[in-house]
């Protein structure tokens, strides 16, 4: 699993590719977490908002901050 | 009951007298804390409710295609009901030139959501009145339109980031996030009223809470703070010579002072309203608010990097400009 973070450097993003590290960790996922502060790159995604969460390419989340509990539950 | 509680914190449990230097900055501290903590925590669970009808991606939707006057007056709307992080300042800007809605609009949204939101909204009603925060928010719209209109009037399109356009240009498919598009507007009405989409908006909202009361409790203590000491401590007849109603210089003076200045309506507002007990005109004091919520070097050095220095330029001269209208209008009417 790819899991992409999108954000431009702001806390919520922080934050949330922490949770997302997290959840990785606990549920001992095989995934590569990134994060892309690249704004060409985020574009790609044609996000408006962010933070946002990119699974396998597809886009799932866009200007919310994940909880561990929501991301658990993307994730597994 | 806020000031009954600050009453009994400062006298009964420090033991202070109420005219006491110490004991009013105390009691406007409190007082000031709880009223604004608990207005703030209901009104931004209601915003947020709203809110959660309108994200940006839909709002970049609404603008699409229609007539200038009419988009104008929607970005500005929109921008009081859709406020977005700054540090989705620039994925916001490049989605709008992607969507083809206009320069001019894109900046009407950009200047009205910062200035105007649920947070200057509760903070303006529960120190001045709803009428100072009906006509802030009336001056706040306006100056959005406005500037929004002229930075469109000067054609001002080849002073954005040349990559921009070939983001926009680039044209990759669209990745909606799914909301169930093909439905009826009556369903549409009764899926929103279902059961699962208000737990999913409520959930948001109470979410929205706890994230801004975090963001936003040390500017609050600090504002409130920093509003303490001048009540307390501030010399009156000093304040009132130089940035009174009586000098005409003090409202582009406190705009100029205001705009490197960032602060959200939260840390700044504490401020303006214990200045305005000192006798600092109103309309100086709000100009002061604005030019600080509405500019700020942060947002030029986010801004750098869509557009080019000529058109920050503008945009901060016509916005600022506006601001100190704005302020000789306040000090004239209220």
């Amino acid at each position: 699993m790819n899991i992409k973070i999108l954000g431009t450097g702001c806390k919520k993003c922080q934050e949330l590719e922490k949770n997302t590290r997290e959840v990785v960790a606990d549920l001992q996922l095989e995934a590569e977490v990134e994060k892309v502060e690249e704004i060409k790159e985020i574009m790609k995604y044609k996000v408006m908002s962010t933070p946002a969460l990119v699974i396998d390419g597809n886009l799932v989340s866009a200007g919310k901050l994940l909880t561990v509990n929501e991301l658990k539950k993307m994730l597994s | 009951m806020f000031n009954e509680l600050a009453n009994w914190l400062v006298v009964d449990v420090f033991n202070l007298d109420l005219s006491s230097r110490l004991g009013g900055a105390m009691h406007f501290f409190i007082y000031d804390t709880t009223k604004i903590l608990f207005l703030l925590a209901v009104m931004i669970f209601a915003v947020s409710f709203i809110r959660s009808f309108f994200p940006p991606e839909k709002v970049k939707e609404w603008l699409e295609g229609r007539r200038k006057g009419v988009a104008s007056v929607m970005a500005a709307v929109l921008g009081v009901l859709s406020p977005f992080c700054s540090c989705s300042t620039v994925p916001l800007f490049i989605g709008f030139v992607e969507a083809g809605i206009p320069l001019g609009i894109t900046f009407t949204f950009l200047i009205s959501s910062p200035i105007v939101n649920e947070i200057s909204l509760v903070m303006l009603f529960s120190m001045f009145g709803w009428k100072v925060a009906m006509i802030y928010v009336l001056a706040g719209m306006t100056l959005a339109i406005v500037a929004g209109a002229i930075i469109g009037k000067l054609k001002m399109e080849k002073h954005v980031e040349s990559y921009v356009y070939e983001l926009a240009a680039a044209g990759q498919e669209r990745i909606h996030i799914p909301d169930g598009g093909s439905k009826t507007f009556v369903e549409k009405i009764k899926a929103v009223f279902s059961r699962e989409e208000l737990k999913e908006r409520t959930t948001f909202a109470a979410r929205n809470v706890v994230e801004t009361v975090r963001k936003i409790w040390v500017y609050l203590l600090s504002g409130i703070g920093i509003g303490a000491l001048i009540h307390g401590y501030a010399p009156q007849d000093l304040l009132v010579k130089y940035a009174g109603e009586g000098n005409l210089f003090a409202v582009p003076i406190a705009t100029i002072l205001g705009v490197p200045l960032y602060s959200n309506a939260v840390g700044s507002l504490p401020i303006v309203e214990a200045l305005m007990n000192k006798g600092v005109g109103a309309g100086t004091a709000l100009a002061f608010m604005m030019a600080m919520t509405a500019l700020s070097l942060p947002e030029m050095i986010l801004l750098r990097k869509i557009i080019k220095p000529k058109l920050i330029g503008v945009f901060v001269g016509v916005v600022t400009t506006g601001i100190i209208l704005i302020g000789y209008g306040f000090n004239a009417i209220l």
